[in-house]
Formats: C-alpha cells, structure tokens, sequence
C-alpha cells in the first residue's frame, strides 16, 4: 500500500497514460462540510468494454504482458474504501475512462494526500505530447491548473525545461498552500 | 494567488535559446520504472532526483522518461541508462542518493557505478 494519496494518483495516472490519453483530468476536491476528499481521474483514453472494465478492479487483472496481475486500481479502491468512502470507475470503448475515489477525510485510515507537487511535475515533465488539467479545490476556494493553456503561453519554449519546472513548482506549491489556507490533508 | 503571468517572462527569456536543443537520436536516455510496483519502492523521489540533478547541473541532450514495469518488481525502483552506443545499464533498487551518484559519475564521467547495476546484485 502507498503513504501518499498522491502516489496513487501517480500510478493510475499511468493506466491513462497506457491506454494512449491525450489529455488527463486530475480533481481533487476536498470539503470539510461532507468530511470528504474525493480523487478523480478522466481520460479521453481507449477506453474499456463492459467486460474489461469488470476486471480492472480484480488484482489479478492485467493489460500489461510481464505479469500476470496488476494492483494499482485494486489498491487505490482499497485505499478509499477502508476510510468508509466509496470508489467507482467508468469507462467506454474508444472513449476514455474516469476513476473516482472517495475518501472519509477524518478517518484515521485515510493516508495524507501527499505532494501532489511532486506528482504533477513528474507527470508533466516526462510526458510533454500530453495534457494535463488539475483541479484543486478545499470547500470555496480552488485553483485549476491546465497544460494546454501553459503550452499556448510557452509557444516553442518547451514545458519541460528547467526555469519553466522552477516556476511550475512553485505555482503549484503557492497556490495549493493558498487554496489549503495553510492547513495540510 | 499565483498568477501565470511570470510564464511569458520566462518564454521570451528562453525563446532564443530552444532552438539550440537537440531531439532523439543522439541524447542519452535515463528510463525510470513508474508502475505500481516502482511507485511502491519509491520511483517518484528517484525520477525527481534525476529530473533535477540534470536540470542543476545543466547537462545537455539527456531524456528523463517514464516507463511501466518490466518484470522485477523485486528490483524497483529500476533505472535504465541507455547512452547513444552504448550497451544499456541497468541499476536497481535506486535512492535518490544513489541518483545522484549515477548523475556525477556515470552521466557526467560516462563510468558505469556498477555496485548499484541489476547484475550485482544478483
């Protein structure tokens, strides 16, 4: 199991990435007044029919070749379901897939939600031909932060390139400590 | 709340300078392993470090990528350096100590650390 909520992100972040996505949409929506932190993820991936999408929560499940069982969406179900939250996944052939985790934000089993920080730069940096959105809201306050508009401010200046990474980091962290009003989940 | 305003400062800063960067073939490639199991083991501070310790110390023409699993789960986090001719490297169980070593001694001064390669420890 991961310490981070956002460890987990990074790793179902990867199906999309897997399954061709274009552009991803990560949300993190926490509020204090339904005491919950609600992960979502969208892709406008391949998508899965009816019968593989039964099996993306079996661990014993894969789509990848050099093992025969694959824990990444069982582990994140697992994850929010042990707080007393709920955990859906839904997806169409040649559509994409969404994946949502619902986490008791209060509940001593729910894992803190990590450096996201870390995760969203990891993910934008290496995989450049790829959209990102991420949306981080804690009850009325929110930011979004969204690739296609950073590329279309950077023109030819690659995302990927160190100052542009220095900044990124550094929006992400203000913002989100803004958005927190300094508190940490 | 932070604004992207800064971004068009820095793109017009680098505009002049991306022209001289050079895509594919000849760069050196350092893969990181980022499935389930190499997230587990502790592959995001690992890519990190390489991300950062390549942007620190402004080396050139080197791809830091992403990667599923290959089959040794045992093993993560894994690093695969592939530099152009050159055989590929395999390190195991990485840190982002280790990284930093691998940075220094193998990116820069093109020797192999070969106690932290998949064949030592075997």
């Amino acid at each position: 199991m991961f310490s981070e909520i956002s460890l987990h992100i990074l790793d179902i972040v990867q199906n999309s990435i897997s399954a061709r996505a274009s552009l991803i949409e990560i949300t993190v929506n926490i509020d204090n007044t339904s005491d919950t932190l609600t992960v979502i993820i969208k892709d406008n991936g391949s998508g899965m029919t009816d019968d593989e999408l039964s099996k993306a929560v079996d661990p014993f499940y894969t789509t990848r070749t050099t093992r025969k069982n694959g824990f990444g969406v069982p582990f994140f179900k697992a994850a929010s379901e042990m707080t007393g939250g709920s955990f859906e996944i839904s997806s169409e052939k040649g559509k994409g897939t969404a994946v949502k985790a619902v986490f008791v934000l209060s509940s001593i089993d729910r894992m803190p939600l990590g450096n996201m920080t870390d995760t969203l730069i990891s993910l934008i940096d290496t995989n450049c031909r790829i959209d990102f959105i991420y949306n981080y809201s804690v009850d009325e306050r929110s930011f979004t932060l969204d690739t296609r508009q950073l590329k279309k401010t950077l023109g030819n200046v690659p995302i990927d390139l160190p100052e542009v990474t220095v900044f990124l980091t550094r929006y992400l962290d203000d913002n989100t400590a803004e958005v927190s009003g300094g508190r940490k989940y | 709340m932070k604004s992207l305003e800064e971004l068009a400062v820095i793109r017009d800063k680098m505009q002049a300078l991306v022209n001289l960067r050079n895509e594919a073939t000849d760069c050196t490639k350092i893969v990181v392993g980022m499935a389930t199991c190499g997230i587990a083991a502790g592959a995001r501070p690992v890519l990190k470090a390489f991300s950062d310790g390549i942007q620190e110390k402004g080396i050139k023409d080197v791809m830091v990528i992403q990667e599923g699993c290959i089959g040794l789960c045992q093993y993560e986090p894994i690093v695969e350096v592939t530099a152009p001719g050159k055989e590929k490297v395999t390190y195991v169980k990485m840190t982002a100590e280790k990284a930093a070593e691998v940075i220094e001694q193998h990116i820069i001064g093109g020797n192999v650390v070969t106690k932290y390669t998949i064949n030592s420890a075997m």
